[in-house]
């Protein structure tokens, strides 16, 4: 019981470094990167809330942003990006094709890249507004903060 | 199955892979190269991974009912393909288009056209190196699509092209938006210019590296600013006029060498062009009609009202039902009642128009255009953007085909990229301005 | 007006009598309708000068299911010294489903004759490489095909749910 308080507080502080320094990998497909480069630039900025420097490797991000269609042609890649990336990681699947689909029900289109891989944040729209993309990724904050931190230390203990 | 250039290498080369993911944002295409120590010898496009299933997506949907799954084609330019599809289907049926709609749609297409151009070269130059364009052009990008946004209610893919004419007519206070985004997009042009036109890298990265003669474009069969980067006069807006084309002032840059340089350079003046092509249209477009009585109350209520008015006022309808009201008709959708959805005032009121909204919208019934073939080409984006549509006298189109410009454009990527650098690449990919959406529809 | 439009149509009648079937005008755009046998030869012939159809806009295939011969291949030409354009039209069988390849007179034949292939099957003679372009490899069937149904989906990997 003693270490309560303390691992709590570390718990905190690792959260807090990890939700306000996101390192993103844009997976982009089709047309909601439009969207997504709205959102990165000037007008409406995601640089504020620390997500601004986009990591062009797998290896080096933790946050994985899948933005647009992902098609039975790609779907073996996603899941080699997916299992390329380090612990601790998130998946943002962004706009109505990544999360179920969309308006395409046909013989080439994964429904959802949650049959692939584990989503954390759902963010719908065709293309979804930036606005609806900078909540989403406050969404994220919150269970990031939310969650229990992995590290060494800890599992070192058991 | 091994791909061809694991079976065509010669075994000392390297086979390098720029796979479906990668960071110049253009989307899902593969590349690989077969290099020896930096040059590249042999290469391979590898397409595919964002095909949606268009075609046949369209032979199981109305003419109505496919709209937007047009706006998903060159995503950059989503009033181009919608304008193209719309007038296919116009050409089929033989219906004739008010003269206010002809200057909206040319309006918007050429928005379309200017927000396609900003978005390639910005792509283009953040991948040279040069990020603070990629900035400055989405910016002026934002301009414009907050005057789509106003009008049409969505920023990218709207579906404001219907057939018989457009959705709604322009927002009434359309013109200081306009305007600042006019201004906007001349600033940041000429922002652009200075920064990279005379800059010795961005010269030394584009300069004479995959060039293309003219001969050689036609038969891989480019079209579009590509095209007349090679010096090649062929736009479909002079050469086959549609819309209001015939009675506006504009030209057509060319270009002398074929190389990436012209192709960012006829890019920039085509985008001066259409600025001009703007300001032309914005003279003819008389102000809206004047304003209307009867805001606030339900639409029931409000019919009631202007139907005791002698001679009828026409009354404005919620934001939603925007542009379907009666006294907007005339100018906005052609009246052949047939291939328009009815008015709203007929359809909340008098029991043949809830009839014929029914029956317009319901399977089966709706816009049968005769049987037949058509075939009809505007000037996109990229170049030639051409609908072939097989009728069969049913509501679903029996065959819809899209003649996508950038599927020729980049059939000769292989071509161009032999015999250069791998970092040659990258400025040659982006100043073809791929699209996926419409290379793989 | 009239008889300078139809005049390729005419020159085409007298050059091949038997091949071309028949000829018309439909909503503005010349159509003529030939055997299979007989594309590469037409083809030439109207690449060359005078007739200078340079640019091969398109290249596509209807499926006429229920109709025999079941496949319609559909070229389009456009010639730029002239601002012309012709839409050819040749038949192709379902038992027989092959086709002279245009890939030496055009450049884009070559992915163009790819997709035909790879969405509905028809093999292409002389085609230098002929290979699926828009489906993996693994995917059986040929999608754009009436009989082949929307929502069949192969999956490449193995789902999670």
């Amino acid at each position: 019981m003693e270490g309560r308080f303390f691992l709590t507080t570390l718990n905190e502080i690792l959260s807090w470094g990890r939700k306000y320094s996101l390192f993103q990998y844009p997976f982009v497909t089709a047309c909601c990167g439009m969207e997504y480069m709205a959102a990165a630039c000037a007008h409406f900025d995601i640089d504020r809330f620390g997500a601004g420097w986009t990591r062009f490797s797998p290896r080096q991000a933790d946050m994985l942003l899948v933005v647009g269609t992902v098609t039975q042609k790609l779907a073996p890649v996603l899941k080699t990006v997916y299992d390329q990336m380090t612990e601790p990681k998130w998946v943002i699947a962004f706009g109505t094709c990544a999360v179920s689909g969309g308006i395409y029900d046909n013989y080439a289109v994964v429904q959802g890249i949650d049959q692939i891989i584990p989503v954390d944040v759902y963010i719908p729209g065709c293309p979804p507004r930036p606005e609806t993309v900078l909540d989403g990724l406050i969404k994220l904050q919150e269970k990031i903060k939310n969650q229990e931190q992995e590290w060494r230390w800890k599992r070192r203990k058991f | 199955m091994p791909t061809r250039i694991e079976r065509e290498a010669r075994p000392e080369s390297l086979l390098i892979n720029m796979g479906p993911s990668h960071p110049a944002m253009h989307g899902t295409i593969r590349i690989m190269l077969e290099l020896d120590g930096e040059k590249i010898l042999n290469s391979e496009v590898e397409i595919g991974y964002l095909h949606r299933g268009f075609e046949k997506m369209c032979e199981n949907r109305t003419y109505f009912n496919l709209l937007p799954y047009t706006d998903r084609l060159n995503y950059v330019s989503p009033l181009i393909n919608n304008l193209g599809y719309v007038m296919t289907v116009e050409k089929m049926l033989g219906i004739e288009v008010p003269r206010r709609a002809q200057l909206i749609r040319v309006l918007m297409s050429e928005l379309s056209r200017i927000s396609d151009h900003l978005t390639c070269l910005a792509a283009m130059a953040m991948e040279c190196g040069a990020f603070t364009v990629f900035l400055y052009k989405i910016k002026a990008r934002e301009f414009i699509w907050d005057v789509i946004e106003w009008t049409t209610g969505a920023r990218m893919t709207t579906s404001y092209i219907r057939i018989g004419g457009v959705r709604a007519d322009l927002h009434p206070d359309y013109r200081p938006a306009l305007e600042k985004a006019i201004t906007e997009t001349r600033q940041v042009l000429k922002d652009v210019h200075g920064l990279l036109d005379k800059n010795k890298i961005f010269l030394n990265r584009t300069r004479d590296i995959a060039v293309i003669k003219p001969e050689e474009a036609i038969n891989f069969g480019w079209t579009g600013p590509c095209l007349r980067s090679t010096g090649v006069y062929y736009d479909v807006r002079k050469a086959h006029p549609y819309l209001v084309y015939n009675e506006l002032d504009f030209e057509v840059p060319l270009g002398e060498r074929g190389d990436n340089y012209d192709r960012y350079m006829v890019r920039m003046l085509e985008m001066e062009q259409s600025l001009r092509i703007i300001e032309q249209v914005m003279a003819q477009l008389p102000a809206s009609p004047p304003e209307i009585m009867a805001d606030g109350l339900e639409p029931y209520e409000a019919i009631k009202q202007a139907r005791r008015q002698r001679p009828e006022k026409p009354i404005k309808l919620s934001p939603n039902l925007e542009g379907a009201e009666k006294h907007r008709y005339p100018e906005i959708l052609c009246s052949d009642r047939r291939y328009v959805p009815p008015p709203k005032e007929e359809v909340y009121t008098t029991i043949e128009g809830l009839i014929s909204h029914f029956k317009f919208f319901m399977k089966g019934h709706g816009i049968r255009p005769p049987k037949g073939e058509v075939y009809f080409a505007v000037e996109g984006g990229n170049g030639e953007l051409g609908f072939y549509i097989v009728s069969d006298g049913t509501d679903k189109p029996y065959r819809l085909h899209l003649r996508a410009p950038c599927f020729h454009i980049v059939s000769a990527l292989e071509f161009l990229i032999k015999g250069h650098m791998v970092a040659d690449v990258i400025p040659t990919f982006g100043s073809l301005n791929m699209i996926g959406g419409e290379l793989d529809r | 007006m009239e008889m300078e439009e139809t005049e390729i149509l005419a020159k085409l009648k007298n050059k091949f009598p038997q091949q071309v079937k028949e000829t018309f005008i439909s909503l503005g755009m010349e159509v003529a309708v030939i055997d299979k046998e007989a594309l590469f030869e037409v083809m030439s012939f109207l690449k060359e000068k005078p007739q200078d159809y340079a640019m091969l806009l398109d290249l596509t295939c209807v499926d006429y299911l229920g109709e025999e011969p079941r496949f319609e291949m559909v070229y389009h030409l456009f010639s730029l010294s002239s601002n012309r354009k012709l839409r050819i039209k040749a038949r192709v069988s379902e038992k027989e489903p092959r086709i002279a390849s245009l890939t030496p007179l055009w450049r884009n034949a070559n992915w163009l004759e790819r997709e035909v292939y790879d969405l509905f099957g028809i093999e292409f003679v002389g085609h230098p490489d002929l290979r699926r372009i828009f489906m993996y490899d693994g995917f059986e069937g040929h999608p754009l095909r009436k009989d082949y149904p929307l929502r069949l989906r192969q999956p490449r990997i193995k789902f999670r749910k």
